[in-house]
């Protein structure tokens, strides 16, 4: 009888329910797809490397499901609270009629039971078949082979799916029964008599908050942006988030008091229409959600921002990676001379004696020798192979900046000056630079230059050139060439990491100032199962005797690659992941609240039809009042995300960043079809609920 | 005199062959403009259908009604919605004043929904509120006025865009008796001084006896129609009283 009630009920209210079940059915999907990746991916046929990455990639994205479970939880709890506030004159009269608290608590088990049994199965059919296209989208990343690709159900992520979603769904029973036992009959059946009081906020006072709000907000704009230079501690940021939120808060909160004032002002506006009905019924609506508002906006402000910043990062990583890896491989070693002074006070009776002997003697040996030396055969593996060197003089950083040494340490207290300066031959330079398709340069005798492409740091190098600093190398002075630093890189990154080389003339370095090796060399192969081939003899040889008989190392493209497409793929699939929750989650909030009040509504809209409101102008008012309340915090939250992309901006932009516009535009085509698809679907209902 | 209402056999079922209930049994009248006609009968006589009809919420089955000689049994959509909004002022029960505006914007909305200019509409709210004496609260909400106010907060938002006939449906119902005095009063001077045009649904005598005339209804038929003619309020009072004793007694006898 229970269980029977339970079906009607919810096959009766299913229009009010619908954006309810279609969030949980999207929330189970989405968990499942992001849970799923990995045992999606080993279908794929990925080197191991690869698959290291999609594991730890898997191992983050379930930490993030632990947080992404409680906004869930939050939003169960959130929108089942909703929905017995509208059906509390159901239970008065259940309760009338003599039916115990304890049945009615029955009831709504089994109507959350029933809920929850039917969204995990429909969502986990839906990640099911979402998860396909993810290692789509995985095997592209990786550039996988995708022929032994096969239709994958993951029953782990299933599990962890239902693990995760029951617990969520017992909490809602058990919020529901505590619920149900507090609720006194009189105010279950008054429940939809209640006059609402329509708090106004004085005026005056809310002008001034807003006014306040705008300000606090403008100051922690400007913070991030103008007043950049100043964030140097990383713990800084708290400060504008915190105000930022503040400002929020006190913005919404004064939003309907200025609206109010603003627009009855403006009478030949207000008295249109419709207008001053939806402008009141907004109002009314904000004062009662000036919380729940803020925190959708934030919400929304946060998705903009990472999924931005995080698309944006993917794309640049991979834009000038070809350029940044002319060549397939570099291999570096620490020389003689720079090892020799550090083992000589080494003691001979440590365990390590015999290793560190084994290194030395290796570091007397060129690259192509200890290669050979242990079983690499780099004429038949190898071609173009170049060598070059590195010098150090024990000139450190701080010497190079001159007379602006202490002014430049103190604007950047968390850059060090203390490492030693590295040095290359003009000539050595000149022949790399060749090889890369880099611009090759000249010097007079007593002059340097710096080539450098890591922003930051090249910008501080500027200073101290353009100021003219001279340095001393071996007795001798040398002034620089150039007011600033020159593009270029020596080794191998995926990044402008760059942090500069100074170049000097071949005869301004001694043999003895040597410090590392260096060979840069392209692979003897076609196709890229050669090359693979190649790549993972190196890869077992490099584990075998790095730190054990040499300290030859080396930086492939491939490897590079593939840690930088990585390293993409996590922040992408992180960002993904979050974004759509948050997403989700805010939009539903939104799209509740709206219809929890529809009751309301249908009584305020049926007055206006009855004095002779066209069905048109009822729909628009509908439209409108439904709109306003889906763009203000939209609205707050874009232009929060225009300063908080600008500030990732520059944090990138250190970091060698590109802009990212085209990122931008794919968050909002996200934003648009999820936020847009709620804020339609919840006029859509709200329009059949106030239909006579 | 001009006729402003013509109900010509009207009829109404509900239900179906099996089971039919005739809510408006073959009713026919006029209401001329000026006058104030109180229809009164015991619940479920079908005096709301009747009001719900002529003010276009509800479709008659058969009969014709006739707004200042123009039929609007055949109108539709939002030809419907026009009538309403500019034919015809609506006085309810339970004030259907919206709780989110003042009263100020809550009169001003029937205007404002007739694209009458910001200026014009000031000027009219504040002549109506004077009238009615509801200047005083113009600047209040629903919830902060008593019943008598709000109910003239609605008279106010029924008169002020001049409509052919008032509709009023219980309009003392949820009052007092003080409040409904001064109500009432309202509508005599609305009906004095502003040539307005009332019809009234009541099932309480003291509140017919405000009207020139009172049609008495049951079981969806005209019962009897009493003028007030020269008579005192307090002479129409006992004479509604025994017409209703006899429709009482009737309805006695019949059990």
């Amino acid at each position: 009888m229970l269980f029977k009630i339970s079906v009607k009920n919810i096959r009766k209210s299913f229009k009010d329910y619908a954006v309810y079940f279609f969030t949980l059915i999207l929330g189970v999907a989405v968990f499942y797809v992001f849970n799923a990746i990995d045992s999606q991916t080993v279908m794929l046929d990925v080197r191991k490397n690869v698959y290291d990455i999609i594991k730890l990639m898997n191992e983050m994205l379930s930490g993030v499901s632990v947080f992404v479970s409680c906004v869930l939880g939050f939003l169960i709890i959130y929108a089942s609270r909703f929905l017995i506030k509208r059906r509390n004159k159901e239970f008065g009269i259940y309760l009338t009629l003599g039916m115990s608290k304890r049945k009615i608590s029955a009831i709504l088990f089994f109507e959350t039971l029933l809920i929850g049994i039917v969204s995990l199965v429909v969502g986990l059919l839906l990640g099911t078949v979402l998860s396909q296209f993810m290692s789509i989208l995985v095997a592209n990343l990786f550039d996988a082979d995708m022929t032994k690709f096969k239709f994958t159900f993951s029953s782990k992520a299933c599990v962890k799916t239902l693990l995760y979603f029951t617990i969520m769904y017992l909490l809602v029973m058990v919020f529901n029964v505590v619920n149900i036992s507090r609720c006194k009959l009189i105010d279950l059946l008054n429940a939809g008599k209640k006059t609402e009081k329509v708090k106004m906020k004085n005026p005056v006072i809310c002008t001034i908050v807003f006014v306040i709000g705008v300000g606090i907000l403008s100051y922690a704009y400007w913070m991030v942006t103008a007043g950049f230079s100043n964030m140097d501690m990383a713990d800084k940021i708290i400060i504008p988030i915190a105000m930022g939120c503040v400002a929020t808060f006190l913005i919404f909160w004064s939003l309907s008091g200025l609206l109010i004032k603003i627009f009855t002002s403006i009478k030949s506006v207000y008295y249109k229409g419709v207008n001053s009905f939806v402008l009141r019924q907004f109002c009314s609506k904000i004062n009662t959600t000036v919380f729940s508002t803020t925190i959708i906006c934030l919400m929304l402000f946060i998705t903009i921002s990472v999924l931005s910043a995080a698309l944006s990062m993917k794309n640049s990583m991979s834009s000038d990676f070809k350029k940044m890896c002319p060549v397939d491989i570099q291999f570096t070693k620490i020389s003689y001379e720079a090892l020799k002074e550090a083992y000589a006070t080494a003691d001979k009776d440590s365990d390590d004696y015999e290793k560190t002997t084994k290194i030395l003697e290796d570091s007397k040996l060129s690259i192509s020798d200890t290669l050979k030396n242990n079983g690499f055969d780099v004429d038949e593996y190898l071609k173009n192979m170049t060598e070059y060197s590195v010098y150090q003089t024990g000139l450190e950083e701080m010497d190079t900046l001159g007379i602006l040494a202490d002014e430049i340490c103190e604007k950047y207290p968390m850059v060090s000056f203390l490492s030693s300066v590295n040095f290359m031959k003009l000539s050595d330079y000149n022949k790399i630079a060749t090889l890369y398709g880099n611009e090759t340069y000249s010097l007079g005798d007593n002059e340097y230059l710096i080539v450098a492409n890591f922003k930051t740091v090249a910008d501080i190098r500027n200073m101290a050139l353009k100021a003219g600093t001279k340095i001393d190398i071996n007795g001798k002075t040398y002034s620089p060439k150039y007011q600033e630093c020159k593009d270029g890189f020596i080794e191998l990154a995926s990044q402008h990491i760059n942090d500069g080389i100074f170049i000097v003339p071949d005869d301004a370095l001694t043999d003895s100032q040597l410090y590392k090796c260096g060979m840069t060399a392209d692979y003897k192969a076609d196709s890229k199962e050669e090359k693979y081939d190649i790549e993972n003899k190196l890869d077992d040889i490099s584990k075998n005797i790095f730190n054990q008989t040499s300290y030859l190392s080396y930086n492939s493209k491939i490897d590079l690659a593939e840690a930088s497409v990585g390293l993409g793929a996590l922040v992408t699939f992180i960002a993904l992941y979050l974004g759509i929750i948050f997403l989700i989650s805010s939009a539903a909030i939104l799209a509740l609240k709206e219809l929890s009040d529809s009751a309301d509504n249908r009584e305020r809209y049926g007055m206006i039809r009855k004095i002779g409101v066209d069905e048109k102008m009822i729909n628009m008012a509908l439209f409108k009042q439904i709109g306003i309340f889906f763009a203000f915090p939209l609205l707050l939250a874009i232009i929060h995300s225009v300063f908080g992309i600008k500030f990732i901006n520059l944090i990138l932009q250190t970091m060698g960043m590109s802009s990212m516009l085209a990122s931008v535009g794919i968050t909002f085509v996200f934003l648009v079809v999820i936020y847009g698809g709620y804020f339609i679907i919840t006029y859509l209902c709200s329009k059949s609920i106030i239909r006579p | 005199m001009e006729t402003i209402l013509r109900i010509d056999n009207i009829e109404k079922y509900y239900g179906n062959k099996s089971s039919l209930t005739k809510a408006i049994d073959n009713i026919s009248f006029e209401v001329e403009k000026g006058e104030f006609v109180s229809i009164m009968g015991a619940s479920g006589s079908g005096k709301t259908t009747l009001l719900n009809c002529i003010s276009t919420l509800d479709k008659v089955t058969s009969g014709r009604i006739f707004v200042g000689g123009y039929d609007i049994t055949g109108l539709k959509g939002n030809k419907l919605n026009k009538f309403r909004r500019e034919e015809l002022g609506f006085i309810f029960q339970d004030f259907n004043l919206l709780d989110t505006l003042t009263a100020y914007e809550n009169i001003a909305l029937a205007l404002s929904i007739q694209n009458v200019k910001a200026g014009e509409i000031d000027r009219r709210v504040k002549k109506v509120a004077n009238e009615l004496g509801i200047y005083e609260v113009l600047n209040k909400y629903p919830y902060q006025m008593s019943g008598g106010q709000k109910q003239r907060v609605a008279s106010a938002r029924a008169i002020i865009t001049n409509p052919k006939l008032i509709l009023a449906d219980e309009p003392t119902g949820a009052l007092d008796s003080k409040s409904s005095r001064m109500l009432l009063e309202s509508f005599n001077y609305l009906n004095a001084e502003l040539e307005a045009t009332i019809l009234m649904v009541t099932h309480d005598a003291f509140t017919a006896s405000y009207a020139d005339r009172v049609i008495f209804i049951k079981d969806g038929k005209i019962f009897n129609e009493i003028n007030k003619g020269d008579n005192t309020r307090k002479e129409f009072f006992d004479k509604i009283i025994d017409v209703v004793t006899l429709l009482g007694g009737d309805l006695n006898n019949a059990l």
